[in-house]
């Protein structure tokens, strides 16, 4: 929120020149039959997606010719707003002279952009996005009836946010490698979860199958979860810094018995760890005498220096000791 | 030509108002709690106002009618007061509203919620109305407060009030009704039915925008919203927007005098206008018995045609009307009225509102006849719901379930 979003209600001021064209005249809207595509000795593939119910729909219709794969004609019929109908229009043109493999590659971003009127500034607002990823399904829809397999097959990796064809993979690594812990940086660093929103948790305009939420939920859960692997790991090779509270108080008690205690039992005294408190410049470990060490002279001095520099030799020098 | 036809979201501000406006710009501009002659000059022509407003909706004497910022303010202050005053420190903690009221109500009533309290939010029927049995059933002996609007912005069909009112009275529940869609559309008489509180705006019924009243029966408590000075009876503080009240009274006037005759003639605009589209089109549908509408309100299913879509044509064609389209609003959020009717699901996406005013005249009737029907014409020409060729054996798509919610699947919390 700021100055710019004061007023709302720009919905179609943000729409470029050519979605403002083509809805009000689309160039590729119409029907082929199948006799027409009969008569060329070509094949008819027609592929709908959405439902009038949906609140968009389109239904694509390709003239393939079956030697050479090649879309000779294309046309397609649509139930939806003007970026829905201009989105249609443009993907169908797109479509037009492309084999069915170069067609299925097309995206919906390359959708999106060949409706812009310069290279920089987006055709639609961003939740207007969304319109331009049912062109994009409706291919991979009609290359999968002409192929004879199944649409999905033709998505390579798992597509989370559709509008701006964000994979779970890129994600995944992108909260890892930023260490991303809300879904505003994930929508900062990838712009997933910025145009029609669906894909930020359920209840949104679309059901989906990955949230971003349980996605940033898992990945941190993966990464606080091989963090303590990884602490565990530096405990078995003594990287004392990076291990846990316990494997510290295991590693000082380690040191303790081999090379302090022994001294302290034979003139009648011990001691106990009682805490360890890390910060970004100490250690601090607390300990407790016990016995003759209790009131000891030396245990503020030499004693105390002793064992500190100890640890500090074994484990770590920012290590200090501090009696209770 | 262009055609104003969304009279339910704003109207033109009627000249006569303007003129009755303006010498309280420049003229007459002093503060009226001023003591002196600029101040104090401004109190007749208040009272009259004040009158006009008193005397368009029957309130009687010992009633109160606060002016305020906007219906929106109005709504607000009387769910957030009713909670503190009745709700807070009291074993009651439940609010009666509807699915379809306005976002002022539903947002507050959302914020209420968020502070522990219970709110029922009622169905409504296939004819977009809540029905009075409904209202009794769900008010428990936790009920503070039912709010339920007069008539409906999207429809405009008219809710049962004068039997809603009934029930709380012998229930001894409070009643708060949003009666923006009714003032100065039909008759309002505050002294034959039974409401407590009701919140009216100015700028839907030909006054200016950023003045509204809240109707308030027998004076009775309601702590402030805005805390201040002594305006308004230290009901309502700030300056008092003397040229807004003064259009708002003048507004009154003018949409109540001849309420009757006045309906009568947008009526039968309204009518011709909706048989003509019903006769033109096939697979078209308007909801609401219109016996039973404000007589300026069309909502219009038209099927094969997205609502935006169509709301784009009529734009081109100088048409200004409205849509509850989910793809029309910023957040393609499905409307609520629609998806509350129930009726059909291609209605959440495919309806048109046409509202009225006193100032449509037969011209442009015929002329929204023409494009409408011409626009109807080209997008079906492209939608994919009149294809002839239909899809490979394995391309059909899947329908959308909305989510819509059934009577019984109302529940309360006590």
């Amino acid at each position: 929120m700021a100055k710019d979003n004061l007023l709302g209600g720009s919905l179609w001021d943000a729409y470029s020149n050519k979605v403002t064209t083509l809805m009000n005249n689309p160039q590729h809207q119409g029907e082929i039959t199948e006799e027409e595509a009969a008569a060329h000795g070509n094949k008819l593939i027609v592929a709908d997606f959405g439902a009038e119910s949906c609140g968009d729909a389109v239904r694509l219709y390709w003239e393939i010719n079956p030697e050479t794969d090649v879309i000779e004609n294309a046309k397609f019929k649509s139930f939806g707003c003007g970026t829905a109908i201009a989105s249609s229009d443009v993907m169908t043109e797109l479509c037009l002279g492309k084999t069915v493999d170069e067609a299925v590659k097309i995206t919906n971003i390359d959708v999106e952009k060949a409706l812009r009127d310069d290279p920089d500034t987006p055709a639609v607002p961003p939740q207007k996005m969304h319109c331009s990823v049912m062109a994009y399904d409706v291919i991979k829809k009609a290359a999968g009836l002409y192929k004879g397999v199944d649409a999905e097959s033709f998505e390579e990796d798992i597509i989370v946010c559709e509008c701006a064809r964000v994979s779970l993979s890129t994600l995944q690594e992108v909260i890892r490698l930023n260490d991303l812990k809300t879904v505003e940086e994930i929508t900062d660093y990838t712009k997933a979860g910025g145009f029609c929103k669906s894909c930020i948790k359920p209840g949104g305009h679309e059901e989906r199958e990955y949230y971003l939420v349980d996605i940033l939920a898992d990945t941190r859960r993966q990464m606080d979860e091989e963090k303590m692997a990884a602490a565990a790991d530096a405990g078995a090779v003594g990287d004392f810094e990076h291990m846990t509270l316990v494997q510290q108080i295991k590693a000082i008690d380690a040191v303790i018995d081999e090379s302090v205690r022994q001294f302290l039992v034979m003139d009648g005294g011990n001691m106990e760890v009682i805490d360890i408190k890390s910060s970004d410049e100490h250690i601090d470990v607390y300990i407790r005498y016990l016995g003759a060490c209790n009131g000891c002279a030396s245990s503020t001095t030499g004693t105390l220096y002793a064992i500190e520099s100890t640890l500090k030799e074994k484990l770590s020098q920012k290590i200090r000791v501090l009696p209770i | 030509m262009q055609v104003y036809m969304d009279n339910n979201a704003t109207t033109m501000t009627d000249p006569k108002v303007v003129e009755a406006m303006l010498p309280f710009f420049s003229e007459r501009y002093g503060n009226p709690n001023s003591l002196h002659k600029f101040g104090t000059s401004t109190h007749l022509p208040l009272s009259k106002a004040i009158d006009q407003v008193y005397q368009g909706i029957n309130a009687a004497e010992q009633d109160d009618i606060v002016f305020t910022s906007c219906a929106t303010e109005a709504n607000n202050w009387v769910l957030q007061s009713i909670w503190i005053d009745k709700m807070l420190n009291s074993d009651k903690n439940h609010i009666v509203t509807t699915e379809v009221e306005h976002p002022s109500i539903l947002s507050t009533c959302k914020f209420l919620e968020d502070q522990g309290m219970k709110v029922t939010y009622l169905p409504v029927n296939e004819q977009g109305i809540v029905e009075a049995h409904t209202v009794r059933s769900f008010i428990t002996d936790k009920t503070a407060l039912v709010s339920i609007m007069w008539a409906n912005n999207e429809t405009g069909m008219i809710f049962p009030i004068q039997e809603i009112g009934e029930i709380c009275k012998e229930k001894g529940v409070l009643f708060h009704s949003d009666g923006v869609q009714a003032v100065g559309k039909i008759p309002v008489d505050m002294q034959a039915v039974h409401i407590d509180f009701m919140s009216m705006s100015a700028h839907k019924f030909h006054g200016p925008k950023g003045v509204g009243a809240l109707y308030i029966r027998d004076s009775q408590k309601l702590t402030p919203l805005f805390h201040g000075g002594e305006q308004m009876g230290g009901r309502r503080s700030g300056t008092l927007n003397v040229p807004g009240i003064i259009g708002m009274g003048k507004a009154m006037e003018l949409a109540t005098e001849n309420i009757e005759a006045t309906m009568a003639l947008i009526r039968s605009k309204r009518d011709r206008l909706e048989d003509a589209l019903l006769e033109m089109l096939d697979d078209v549908m308007v909801v609401g018995d219109r016996n039973n509408r404000t007589p300026n309100t069309i909502l219009i299913s038209v099927r094969g045609v997205e609502g935006e879509g169509m709301l784009w044509d009529l734009n081109n064609a100088l048409i200004g009307a409205s849509t509850g389209s989910a793809c029309a609003s910023e957040d393609l959020e499905a409307n609520t009225v629609m998806l509350a009717i129930g009726a059909d699901n291609e209605l959440a996406h495919t309806g048109i509102r046409l509202s009225l005013s006193r100032f449509t005249t037969d011209e442009e009737v015929d002329y929204v006849i023409e494009a409408f029907t011409a626009a109807v014409k080209r997008l079906r020409a492209i939608s994919s719901s009149y294809a002839k060729v239909g899809p490979s054996p394995g391309g059909e798509a899947q329908a959308c379930d909305l989510l819509y919610h059934h009577e019984n699947d109302v529940k309360v919390i006590h």
